[in-house]
């Protein structure tokens, strides 16, 4: 499944980023594969909130589409 | 816009050693910066509104400030700015908030395998415990190889024990991978740090030193260096007790539609209610109706008359109705100065307190419709500062695309706080029904072109990423500086384009080419609009400052030459008007001429059309 579809709370893996200049930015905040990470909120239509530890990061949802993830 | 040039502003000798300091976004840097040069600089909160570099001295030292990046490389106008200091900098402070060691750390590593002496100062320690983290500080220092110093830079602390560190900085642990693969292209560049970059592809660096080359490690060396990062934050971070802070939850609350839009109204009312009405109503009424207004007037005129009398060519420019000693210095002082304090108090409180990341992720879904994604509303909420500084952070923007889209709206309906103070100052007395309306057209003029503008560009926007930094008490006197810098750099900025407006205003109408053309002008202002041939000097004004021909209306009001349905269209047309001077050379130093061209002329047709279908409608 892609981030797009986790819900509000939900611990999960990053498998893939499909999207290469992103996934060059997103590795610096810790968003890379296999990463574990938290969906700490959602907007509905809008971004996914993503926690790294204390760290907080807004996803837009096109761009979660394009993040695989398996929950865990 | 005081535009820093990088080797312009260094007056201090070459081969002084440079100490830069480098970190994330929000860390602190300004802080140590200040501390260590006793020298003022903007302190920002929001990633990318700064662009310029700050530099002072230290001992025998040059210290550079650059922007927060999260790495070094390419891949926006802060990273390359950032990335030419850092190359070639002595000696590295690198500061790390210790709050968020895994993702500042990547940034760290990457400065320690260019090969720079660094010294790391661990900052926010109270906020550490605050959260009840434990971080094994010597443990940290001994798995990088440098010198690594807990900080709490707000209160002071660990400034000393830093000044001393940066005597014994050190090169630090390099990853394997950097090791093995640096020495094969080292002789291609001039410094480790470039040989690093080339390893990791970045394409201006291998440019500069025409360097042939097919392939690069990027990914894989961000890869080891991800994986080093997290090992190391696995070895020296304890997490003791994992309840969010209040802080954490409130920044929640922020972002849940349920709660987060309630709390974005209120924080807008109450900004609409602070410089919508106490400024621009209370305070103005006093600063421009009774200090410039009555004091300053009487006591210029009353100087002045004797001298030059009011009806002479330099009466007139000097104290008649355009004067450079009499409108100029009221608008200015008493209407422009505190509409624009007002609003960069709110707005630096923002900032500071972390709120502007979080309007970004709120209002994502809804500027997505019109190509934008949410860091856009940064550069539109400044518009309604200054539109001319808004269109610099249009630099944020991911794409030329949206770039173009947000300079468009920024150009055509946002209206500038000292513009918007004078429309309010003339609409509220029309009544809420007016009030409505006009906010209507503006906002589907906005949203109206902004979709079409997203359906007619090629290409594709980018998407939202954006790291949301803890809310924090907004620092006063971080605000008031902040505030004060903003203020008085709109100020020089605004006030001699007044002046000289002022003054060309004065020399048409002495010569009477202001009759002729508001003459020439009468079939649109007359028949179209609907309005008297004498506003069409509000707009020429207006060509200059759109505030300086709200300002024209605000006189024709004052004369009563305008019924209040006319009021409204005249308030369309200048809202909807060519941006000021000001921001017109910004644009056109941004973007291509042939955009710029577009976005000017456009703003002129889209203007009339709509104040004058408004007019066909109303009147």
């Amino acid at each position: 499944m892609t981030l797009d579809q986790a819900c509000s709370g939900q611990k999960f893996r990053i498998l893939s980023i499909s999207d290469p200049t992103i996934s060059n930015q997103a590795i610096r905040l810790g968003i890379c594969k296999g990463a574990e990470l938290t969906c700490a909120g959602k907007l509905p239509g809008g971004p996914i909130i993503i926690q790294n530890k204390m760290q907080e990061i807004a996803i837009g949802r096109r761009l979660a589409r394009k993040i695989a993830i398996q929950v865990m | 816009m005081q535009c820093h040039n990088l080797t312009e502003q260094i007056d201090i000798n070459k081969d002084a050693r440079k100490l830069v300091l480098v970190g994330n976004p929000n860390v602190g840097k300004s802080l140590f910066f200040n501390a260590l040069t006793g020298l003022y600089v903007d302190v920002s909160n929001f990633p990318g509104t700064t662009v310029d570099i700050s530099s002072g001295k230290y001992k025998d030292m040059v210290v550079m400030d650059t922007p927060g990046v999260y790495g070094v490389s390419s891949f926006n106008d802060e990273e390359r700015v950032a990335r030419d200091v850092i190359l070639y900098a002595d000696v590295i402070l690198n500061i790390v908030d210790a709050l968020h060691i895994e993702r500042d750390l990547f940034l760290t590593q990457q400065i320690i395998d260019m090969g720079k002496p660094v010294v790391v100062a661990l900052n926010m320690m109270d906020e550490v415990k605050k959260n009840g983290i434990q971080i094994d500080v010597e443990e940290l220092s001994r798995q990088l190889g440098v010198p690594v110093i807990p900080t709490t830079i707000i209160k002071g602390e660990g400034l000393e024990e830093v000044k001393a560190a940066l005597n014994y900085s050190t090169t630090g642990n390099r990853l394997p991978i950097v090791m093995e693969h640096l020495p094969k292209i080292r002789s291609l560049v001039d410094e480790d740090s470039e040989a690093l970059l080339v390893l990791e592809g970045d394409e201006n660096i291998i440019e500069r030193h025409n360097i042939v080359q097919t392939e690069h490690m990027r990914d894989k060396i961000y890869e080891a260096r991800r994986a080093r990062v997290n090992e190391i934050t696995q070895k020296v971070v304890k997490q003791t007790n994992k309840e969010a802070s209040f802080s954490v939850r409130l920044g929640r609350w922020m972002l849940s539609p349920i709660i987060g839009i309630p709390i974005l109204a209120v924080v807008l009312w109450l900004t609409y209610q602070f410089v919508g009405v106490f400024v621009a109503q209370t305070v103005v009424e006093w600063t421009e109706g009774v200090i410039m207004g009555e004091y300053y007037y009487n006591f210029i005129v009353n100087l002045l008359e004797p001298l030059v009398g009011m009806d002479s060519f330099f009466g007139r420019l000097l104290i008649g109705e355009f004067g450079l000693l009499t409108m100029t210095p009221i608008y200015v002082f008493g209407l422009l100065l505190p509409l624009v304090v007002g609003f960069y108090l709110v707005l630096s409180i923002m900032e500071d307190s972390g709120y502007l990341p979080r309007i970004a992720v709120l209002t994502d879904r809804s500027l997505n419709s019109i190509g934008l994604n949410g860091r856009a509303i940064i550069p539109i909420i400044l518009g309604f500062g200054c539109v001319t500084m808004a269109t610099i952070t249009t630099r944020v923007l991911g794409s030329k695309r949206e770039r173009f889209i947000a300079t468009a709206l920024l150009g055509l309906t946002i209206p500038c706080s000292a513009q918007l103070g004078v429309i309010a100052g003339l609409i509220a007395p029309l009544g809420i029904k007016m009030v409505i309306l006009y906010i209507f057209v503006i906002f589907l003029v906005f949203a109206l072109s902004g979709t079409i503008l997203n359906k007619v560009l090629p290409g594709e926007s980018t998407d939202l990423m954006i790291d949301l930094p803890p809310l924090r008490l907004p620092r006063p006197a971080n605000v008031m500086k902040k505030t004060y810098v903003k203020s008085k750099t709109f100020i020089t900025e605004a006030g001699p384009l007044f002046a000289i407006g002022a003054g060309v205003i004065t020399l048409l109408q002495y010569t009477g080419i202001l009759d002729l053309v508001s003459n020439a002008f009468a079939p649109i202002s007359e028949g179209f609009l609907k309005l008297p041939r004498e506003t069409a000097v509000a707009f020429i004004m207006g060509i200059i400052r759109r505030d300086f021909g709200a300002a024209g209306l605000n006189d024709m009001v004052s004369r009563g030459m305008l019924s209040s349905s006319q009021i409204l269209i005249a308030l369309i047309a200048i809202t909807l008007f060519v941006p000021c001077i000001a921001a017109v050379m910004v644009i056109f130093k941004e973007r291509t001429w042939k955009e710029s061209l577009v976005i000017w002329l456009g703003s002129f047709i889209i203007s009339f059309l709509t104040a004058g279908i408004v007019a066909q409608i109303i009147i």
